[in-house]
């Protein structure tokens, strides 16, 4: 049996609403299938399973908030099939103790506590407004319990509104319900989402001692070739220019690996896997990292189709739960907006951040000539603490050279 | 303003939206009237009357019964550099011009390749409820605000008839603006410097918390005297006035149906693919979640309007109408 919890999807995030079980117990899944989708303070993340198993019991009902760690669904793995633990049920309320045995594709235990979820439980279905379902799974009430006042009996707004303080009347088990200061930055996104980016910013700013390295790049060669490959494109199929200077990133942390992956409890941690975190701007404000994974192992038309699908689901909804964690660095551009140069926050536990401003005609002296030359502003905010200003200039350097030779890109 | 006397006056629809074209013509040589009978019978609702004196033939001219002609014509002067306003006795006539309002002003800017605009401002009175019987009782604006490329408006108040028709003239596109037959004879104050107003933005009327009245035009007056029956019932209405057809300003109201979790559309139109069905759509579309109750929608009777002053009293929606509806909706729990 192995215990599915409540992810952290960044390292801002203290706690998710479980929005939605796309699993129900019996369920066979996969590693790596999409089981739930949490929202957090920046956005509604699909969850991914880890082990290969059975959905046992569901823990959490949808639209609970609950602190990361928290175990959300029992999940019988193969291995651990047959054996049977006593459960441990960090969330569950006052009529569930852990009951010993459970027996296989059991139903998940009918308590006439807040809201499990319809479908698993009851197939008829209730009747109520959608404003009064919304109310009632702010409050964790279960409409079941309601007795709808309006035409035909159906539940409205204000027959939840009169159970509501009955259901705030039994504190002590009873999970905390979400205030009414929860509730209004729920609502306002953007606020949280401010909130969620102070909170990593601050930690940033407080814990990372980080260096600034800068460096001017010529994209000619680049360009050159990102041209001449695009004019064999359909119009659909271009490649932007952010696409080889993301792979260009992904080749120079090969190189020097030291600037890929975290700095955990005092410890720096390299990762083999190079994740780009790639700052997207969201249009109700705010931004937000996802990343792509292996960038170093795709090529360029690859890359392109998962940053636009990234962009795309990162505005739309619909980001994965391994996009949202397992960034190993940063990639940020404001080239579009025409800064220069920017000098970037590190995302923690992260130990690097790459910005790129704006590409600009510049006069540039090579061998002993002065031209005009497409100039790159590149940047590197790095964590001292796990690298030291040499080995971030290697990195600037090597960056610069995959950069001189396309073909490599 | 220095004080309510001296700067309020009292003045008919009809006269707001006189005085509106009297400015525009002073403002801008553009500016010229035409449609049938504008210029020596002044009018057949009188909104013009006086100023084929005022301004002369040339600029206030009158046209044979020809709407296709004359709508044409106007699209040509506006192509040409002037600010027709042309007037379509009503918009049942309005069909014989349909084919230049629909086919030539709204896409001449896309089938041009953004080279030609038509500056063109159409005025058209409609609605029913004065006993002109089917062909002269129509509630058209709906069917024009199906229509991209051009923009729809319908002032209700003295002020949006005084104040809508230099913003539209301003536009560098066609815009149509539908004034209520009924609402010509309808007094109230204006202020003295009353000038031009927005046509973006929807208004709330009443505030209220119990539910929303989406209404335009002569409907809005029948949903705020509603409104003020059901006050005294505890029930307090929001009352909603689109004043712009298209672009539908749908923030407005579904601001409000977050707020009052029940909207009610009053609509002259008929009920089938109607205004009103838009307007519910895009409630189910943006605050669906925020229903308590399911839209409704309060239409004119799916008939040709009856001369029986009766009858086609039944026919359209009336005040009582609104509050036995609003009354069902709120159930109760006011």
């Amino acid at each position: 049996m192995a215990e599915f919890r409540m992810p952290s999807l960044g390292s801002d995030m203290e706690e998710g609403i479980l929005v939605e079980w796309l699993v129900k117990p019996g369920d066979r899944v996969k590693r790596r299938d999409v089981i739930a989708v949490v929202e957090t303070d920046k956005a509604a993340i699909e969850i991914e399973v880890f082990e290969d198993g059975v959905i046992d019991e569901i823990l959490v009902p949808p639209g609970r908030k609950v602190p990361v760690g928290t175990v959300l669904a029992m999940i019988r793995t193969e291995a651990g099939q047959g054996a049977v633990f006593p459960k441990e049920k960090k969330f569950l309320v006052e009529d569930a103790p852990p009951t010993g045995a459970e027996i296989e594709g059991k139903a998940p235990p009918a308590s006439d506590v807040p809201l499990v979820p319809a479908s698993t439980t009851s197939l008829k279905r209730i009747k109520a407004s959608p404003y009064a379902r919304r109310l009632a799974a702010e409050q964790a009430i279960d409409l079941r319990r309601l007795k709808g006042t309006g035409p035909g009996g159906i539940i409205n707004a204000a027959d939840v509104e009169a159970v509501v303080p009955t259901a705030k009347a039994v504190p002590p088990t009873q999970p905390p319900t979400v205030s009414a200061v929860e509730k209004s930055v729920v609502k306002d996104y953007a606020a949280a989402m401010r909130r969620a980016i102070a909170k990593a910013m601050v930690r940033s700013n407080r814990e990372i001692p980080h260096y600034y390295l800068q460096t001017r790049i010529d994209m000619s060669r680049t360009l050159r070739r990102l041209e001449s490959d695009n004019l064999k494109r359909s119009i659909k199929e271009r490649i932007l220019p952010v696409v080889p200077l993301i792979k260009a990133v992904a080749l120079a942390l090969g190189d020097v690996p030291e600037l890929n992956g975290y700095w955990i409890e005092d410890r720096h941690q390299p990762q083999e896997a190079i994740n780009i975190g790639f700052a997207i701007a969201l249009r109700q404000g705010g931004l937000i990292t996802p990343a792509i994974l292996n960038a170093d192992l795709k090529n360029l038309d690859e890359l392109m189709a998962s940053l636009r699908d990234l962009i795309t689901r990162a505005r739309s909804g619909g980001l994965r739960s391994s996009e949202m964690t397992e960034a190993t660095v940063t990639v940020t551009s404001l080239g579009d907006l025409g800064v220069e140069a920017l000098y970037g926050v590190i995302y923690p536990p992260q130990v690097a951040l790459i910005g790129f401003g704006k590409i600009m005609e510049q006069p540039w002296a090579e061998s002993g000539m002065l031209t005009v030359r497409p100039i790159l502003t590149a940047t590197l905010a790095a964590d001292h603490r796990a690298t030291d200003g040499r080995r971030g200039a290697q990195f600037l350097d090597a960056l610069n050279r995959y950069l001189q030779e396309p073909l490599t890109l | 303003m220095t004080n309510g006397v001296d700067t309020m006056r009292t003045l008919t629809y009809r006269e707001a939206v006189r005085e509106a074209i009297r400015e525009a013509m002073q403002k801008d040589d553009r500016v010229f009237l035409m449609g049938e009978d504008v210029g020596r019978y002044g009018g057949c609702f009188a909104v013009s009357k006086g100023l084929l004196e005022e301004f002369g033939p040339e600029r206030i001219r009158d046209t044979p019964l020809s709407e296709s002609g004359f709508t044409g014509a106007g699209i040509g002067a506006a192509l040409g550099g002037m600010r027709p306003i042309v007037e379509i006795m009503t918009v049942n006539f309005s069909l014989l011009a349909a084919d230049q309002i629909i086919n030539n002003a709204a896409v001449y800017l896309h089938m041009s390749g953004g080279l030609f605009n038509v500056p063109i401002v159409i005025r058209l009175a409609t609605g029913g409820g004065r006993q002109l019987a089917a062909q002269h009782s129509r509630s058209l604006e709906g069917w024009y605000a199906h229509i991209p490329g051009i923009k729809v408006l319908s002032p209700a108040t003295l002020e949006d008839a005084r104040g809508m028709l230099w913003t539209a003239l301003q536009d560098p596109d066609p815009v149509l603006i539908f004034e209520n037959s009924g609402l010509y004879n309808m007094k109230g104050m204006l202020s003295v410097d009353a000038g031009p107003v927005d046509i973006d933005r929807a208004r709330v009327r009443r505030e209220g918390r119990h539910v929303s009245i989406i209404s335009y035009s002569a409907s809005l007056f029948k949903s705020l005297d509603a409104a003020e029956i059901l006050s005294k019932e505890g029930i307090e209405t929001e009352v909603i006035d689109l004043r712009t057809l298209r672009p539908l300003d749908e923030k407005t109201f579904l601001d409000s149906v977050a707020k009052t979790h029940r909207a009610l559309i009053v609509d002259e139109g008929w009920r089938t693919g109607s205004l009103a069905a838009e307007i519910s759509a895009r409630i189910m579309e943006g605050a669906f979640y925020e229903l308590d109750a399911p839209v409704e929608r309060l239409c004119s009777a799916e008939v040709p309007l009856p001369y029986a002053k009766h009858l086609e009293e039944a026919a359209l929606p009336q005040v009582d109408k609104i509050v036995d509806r609003v009354r069902k909706m709120v159930g109760g729990d006011g």
